[in-house]
């Protein structure tokens, strides 16, 4: 099915005008033009519905996404995709820092790279990063996937719980308690159905996989009576 | 919170355009920071030397000052009265100039000295501040501008941004610094005179303590890597030049946006968003502990 999307022209509409047609909408296609660089473009949309920013989007595009599909065709500020339940978030250019902060859900895909501390605290969404991750990504990431196809920046997955981390180029250096694990054949299964979700055409088996030694404090048997 | 923005032209077609264009940069930063602003502007540099002063009561003798500085230099001064600034241009020599109004005028803070730069700044509106001091037509080369939320000191004029201690130099600094009271104190020593507690005016003091130690802005800015501690994302200005530089933990944002024509720095993209020919920018995020510059001179 084609059906021509409807435009919003951030030039003739406010951001709120914007937001609230798009949180009204319950199906359909839609663009914003013009965006400018406006913060909070997309944020809290609640049905499958599908938006193209045509241009480039400011701080948390698209935050607290559920079910929504969301395409920014050029770069995307902090916080894109920040506590992101369900549905995707794609972002063609590069993004700055803390993506996906928190994401319970959904998938998150940036083709370019990806600035300090992608996937913060993540807890369960799956994050694609076509170039590079900035310093202190996964950063306490509880639960979900980190896939980069480029470098990893300092510190990756400090203080990490169980989420799962794959790189394909070099570390910079790994955060307390990270540490690189096998990347058996189930973990591949794994990596391989992110990557054709994320639309990668490129071989599981050129990655590494990372995640926690779980030997902080709190995961000590010997620290028990302390609680 | 604060927005810094900077623009530096490459083609000198658009020089007539740098204070407009930089006008709206800064306007799309005032929501970052509405209790004040400044900027600093720089022309091709002139056989004068300028002095940006501001007057903190609004009534100085400007004409009864030259007097004095003219007798202390032995050398004509000039003055431009701007609102609550006077421009003062002397053949003679700038830096003893600048000791002797902070000597004899405590109602005068100096904001700059140079062959380019003249510094404008206030408090309230930035695009009021903007339209006071004529940003909109003014030309030049290069120029960078702050906006301020105050949120560790009050608003008072002495905490608005850019910062200048030494000629032709001066900074707009997003962040904060936690060893500014000792790094002033052995500034202090080697000679730095600083008008302000503000941190910011440390790291440009620091700065144009290295510069006239010889080294160059790059070389200045890799050893502030060292030596300022905390938060900063800081934009900085000198008499051919603009540089950005984030810390190693790079909190405060910054992003970059480069064409043929310009360079253009600031706290978000939007205050790029409206720069001419912006769709075709290389536009990326400047990262921590690096040093990104570009010079006029050839």
């Amino acid at each position: 099915m084609t059906t021509k999307p409807i435009d919003l022209d951030s030039a003739f509409l406010s951001l709120r005008e914007v937001n609230a047609a798009l949180q009204a909408a319950t199906s359909g296609a839609f663009r914003v033009l013009n965006p400018g660089g406006e913060h909070a473009l997309a944020c809290g949309l609640d049905a499958a519905i599908e938006v193209t920013i045509d241009g480039h989007a400011g701080y948390y595009c698209g935050g607290m996404n559920k079910h929504a599909s969301i395409t920014v065709s050029g770069n995307a500020g902090t916080g894109c995709a920040e506590n992101i339940m369900s549905g995707a978030v794609r972002v063609r250019g590069d993004v700055s820092q803390s993506l996906a902060a928190t994401g319970h859900g959904g998938l998150v895909v940036v083709e370019g790279s990806a600035s300090a501390r992608a996937g913060i605290s993540m807890k369960g969404v799956d994050i694609v990063v076509g170039g590079d991750v900035g310093h202190m990504s996964a950063f306490m990431a509880q639960a979900g996937h980190l896939v980069v196809l480029g470098d990893a920046g300092t510190d990756l997955g400090d203080s990490i719980y169980e989420a799962e981390i794959f790189v394909r180029g070099a570390v910079a250096s790994l955060g307390a308690d990270c540490e690189e694990k096998p990347l058996d054949e189930e973990h591949k299964a794994v990596l391989d159905l992110l990557l054709q979700r994320a639309g990668f055409n490129v071989d599981p088996a050129a990655f590494r996989r990372y995640g926690s030694a779980r030997r902080l404090y709190h995961f000590s048997v010997d620290h028990m009576g302390e609680y | 919170m604060c927005g810094i923005v900077g623009l530096f032209l490459k083609n000198e077609a658009l020089q007539p355009e740098l204070g407009r264009l930089t006008g709206l940069m800064l306007h799309e930063m005032v929501g970052r920071g509405p209790d004040s602003a400044g900027f600093a502007i720089y022309e091709t540099p002139v056989t004068a030397t300028k002095i940006s002063c501001l007057s903190l009561t609004g009534s100085t003798d400007w004409l009864a000052l030259a007097r004095q500085l003219t007798q202390a230099i032995e050398a004509p001064v000039d003055v431009h009265e701007i609102e609550d600034h006077a421009i003062l241009h002397t053949t003679g020599d700038g830096a003893l100039a600048r000791n002797r109004i902070i000597e004899v005028a405590p109602d005068v803070t100096v904001l700059s000295v140079g062959h380019a730069i003249e510094l404008y700044k206030g408090i309230g509106d930035p695009d009021a501040i903007a339209t006071r001091f004529g940003l909109a037509q003014r030309a030049g080369r290069h120029a960078i501008a702050h906006t301020r939320m105050a949120t560790e000191s009050a608003v008072v004029i002495a905490g608005s941004h850019p910062f200048s201690t030494g000629a032709d130099t001066c900074l707009v600094h997003n962040g904060s610094l936690s060893n500014h009271n000792r790094l002033r104190q052995s500034l202090r020593r080697r000679g730095e005179t600083f008008q302000t507690e503000n941190d910011s005016e440390v790291a440009a003091g620091y700065l144009a303590w290295r510069m006239r130690e010889g080294d160059s802005l790059e070389a200045a800015i890799e050893r502030a890597l060292h030596d300022l501690d905390g938060f900063y994302t800081l934009a900085i200005g000198t008499r051919d030049g603009f540089a950005v530089v984030r810390d190693a933990i790079a909190c405060k944002p910054a992003i970059i946006a480069e064409t043929e024509d310009w360079v253009a720095m600031s706290s978000e993209f939007r205050a790029i968003a409206r720069l001419p020919g912006v769709a075709n920018a290389d536009i990326w995020e400047p990262k921590p502990a690096t040093v990104y510059a570009w010079s006029h001179a050839a």
